[in-house]
């Protein structure tokens, strides 16, 4: 087991060291000078210098990929060509808003997909079965943006029962902050929910035809205690890594949702430094995210092991 | 938008492509999705001869006009008509869709290849290059790529193409391990088969199911990813009639003109269904299990 996940462990760092490269590279791939493009209008020599010294662009190559990788370690990501404000500032002041949109579009993932999943596996091949399957599947193409619009203009502009847009920090309101997550989280949580779906039932399925649920069976154990103890439990197990990835996912893959509902989050920090040409902040963001992402699939394949022991520690 | 990887354990043998074609046409919910798929190429290709007016027809007279006998999807904020530019925007998803999944395909098949094939190091290095293309949120990924490159459909194209490289990769590298070890790839080698050879005419072949399953998969997300692109302004740009570029202008009217958002969000939705519906009943006929159980259930 500390075999497995010190191997673990060794492979996702050096896949973050990769990532490190990649991102650090975004401020070199753009044609021209990026500090010059950030500033345009506002271009003097001295802030041009000031910036170029911070950033470390004055080093050669290597030197400053280290000292950009130092910083980053140590949690500083540099400061925006933009504002002058530090990256880690900018991305502390929208983590709240991504981790609020991420947390309730997984819970609304789960409120469908529990429930959908499960039912439509105790009944397979009936009508509940199929309409699980035609939610599913619907949930799964129908683009998140479109949903959110559809949202807004039925639930938001026409019977006024929810906020449109918008983002109310818990503490400030409570009441509120619920209020203007109900509609994010259900667009950004339908086609996480309509994944999970599918993979609780195949997991349910394959559970229910399971010696252990026959021996179960034959042992004359009640139907429900054969589906709690048995099925549901162990159908559970393999659905953490899809959940796992699917906040991985919700964490950093809600960027057009969060432009819809006018969300303060990180994906539209990201998006707004691309439109502002601001390369450290979209640095910052990038890097953050895919760490979050390698971060989460790291800790859900090392609970995976610890819930199912047959998982393979031997072999990669 | 999340990138769903096709299982990989199925390759294909060639005599049982004719059943697959059989088990295939029998399922009807995969018929209507590749009839709706065809009407959307046709409508993709000749949508210039369909559509009623230019996709820039601009008639300032009659704008914000709900759906009429003149303007079956209503006319947006400039007059232009809804309903020819959501059938000319079928033609930049059709294009990005196919150059994306293309540049996917033939960068990360025989990465794939490769990596299976010779495994050992060049497997490690290969397969951890794509864990580091993995890395990246799709989206997140395809916006810097954006921020490189700079807005536009082409760019689009070639930053949804990359994002989906480690997919094919994947899935393709997880196909020819089993195969690999085959009596008859063996025998090839055997009878002195040069490595090219091999892939090409031995295992290439053998592992397109999974290929062809992810394919299609992936052209609804590169579909649906061109389309959040152009939403948050970065693919395809002004006046041209892209699906999310007109959704994002709908947004601006969403309380006057219902019609600008429901419309081209209902034609990604249809096309991205029917290529995920075509994408699962490949998979069920070209998984043997499936197969047979498919074959049982229709008494084929």
């Amino acid at each position: 087991m500390i075999g497995y996940i010190v191997r673990r462990t060794l492979q996702a760092i050096v896949v973050l060291f990769g990532v490190s490269i990649v991102v650090f590279a975004i401020v070199h791939l753009v044609p021209g000078d990026p500090i010059r493009l950030a500033l345009g209008t506002r271009f003097n020599q001295q802030a041009y210098d000031a910036l170029r010294r911070r950033s470390g662009l004055d080093k050669p190559l290597v030197p400053q990929y280290f000292y950009w990788l130092g910083h980053a370690l140590t949690g500083d990501l540099g400061v925006s060509f933009r504002t002058g404000q530090p990256v880690t500032q900018l991305i502390g002041q929208r983590i709240g808003a991504t981790v609020s949109l991420a947390g309730a579009a997984l819970v609304v993932a789960l409120v469908i997909a529990v429930p959908l999943g499960l039912l439509s596996a105790l009944r397979p091949r009936t009508s509940l079965d199929y309409g699980a399957t035609v939610i599913s599947q619907t949930g799964i193409s129908i683009p998140e943006f479109w949903l959110a619009i559809l949202l807004i203009l039925v639930v938001g502009a026409k019977l006024d029962w929810l906020p449109s847009a918008g983002y109310v920090p818990p503490d400030q309101s409570v009441s509120g902050w619920l209020e203007h997550l109900i509609l994010p989280g259900i667009a950004a949580g339908v086609s996480s929910g309509s994944i999970l779906t599918r993979f609780i039932r195949a997991s349910a399925l394959e559970a229910l035809g399971r010696d252990y649920t026959l021996t179960a069976r034959s042992k004359g154990l009640r139907e429900r205690t054969i589906i709690v103890r048995h099925v549901i439990r162990n159908a559970l197990v393999p659905v953490v890594t899809v959940t796992g990835v699917q906040l991985a996912y919700l964490l950093s893959g809600v960027v057009v949702v969060e432009v819809v509902f006018a969300w303060p989050g990180l994906g539209m920090l990201a998006l707004q430094s691309v439109q502002s040409r601001d390369y450290p902040v979209l640095q910052g963001a990038v890097l953050l995210f895919a760490a979050f992402f390698l971060i989460v699939n790291l800790a859900v394949d090392l609970l995976y092991a610890r819930l199912d022991p047959r998982i393979g520690y031997a072999s990669r | 938008m999340s990138a769903t990887v096709a299982p990989t354990s199925t390759p294909l043998p060639a005599r049982q492509r004719g059943e697959t074609l059989r088990l295939l046409v029998r399922n009807r919910i995969a018929v209507v999705a590749l009839a709706v798929l065809v009407a959307f190429i046709v409508v993709a290709v000749f949508g210039k001869a369909l559509a009623p007016y230019g996709y820039n027809s601009v008639d300032v007279a009659d704008r914000l006009q709900g759906p009429s006998v003149h303007h079956w999807f209503g006319t947006d904020e400039l007059g232009r008509d809804v309903f020819s530019r959501v059938l000319l925007g079928a033609a930049v998803s059709l294009k990005v869709g196919a150059v994306a999944v293309g540049i996917s395909l033939v960068v990360g098949v025989p990465c794939g290849l490769i990596a299976g094939f010779y495994g050992g190091v060049l497997d490690d290095v290969i397969m951890r290059v794509m864990d580091v293309l993995f890395a990246f949120p799709a989206i997140l990924m395809a916006i810097a790529v954006l921020a490189i490159l700079g807005p536009g459909s082409t760019n689009a194209m070639v930053a949804i193409g990359i994002v989906y490289i480690p997919i094919f990769a994947r899935v393709t590298r997880a196909a020819v391990l089993p195969v690999r070890e085959e009596v008859y790839v063996r025998a090839a080698r055997a009878s002195g088969a040069s490595d090219l050879r091999l892939m090409r005419r031995h295992l290439l072949p053998n592992v397109l199911g999974p290929i062809i399953v992810q394919t299609s998969i992936s052209f609804a997300f590169a579909i649906l990813s061109e389309a959040a692109l152009s939403f948050i302004g970065l693919g395809t740009q002004p006046p041209h009639p892209s699906w999310g570029l007109m959704l994002s202008d709908g947004t601006d009217f969403i309380n006057q003109a219902w019609w600008m958002v429901v419309f081209p969000g209902a034609a990604i939705f249809v096309v991205v269904l029917a290529f995920n519906i075509l994408g699962d009943a490949l998979r069920d006929t070209l998984d043997p299990r499936q197969r047979s159980l498919i074959r049982n259930a229709r008494g084929a």
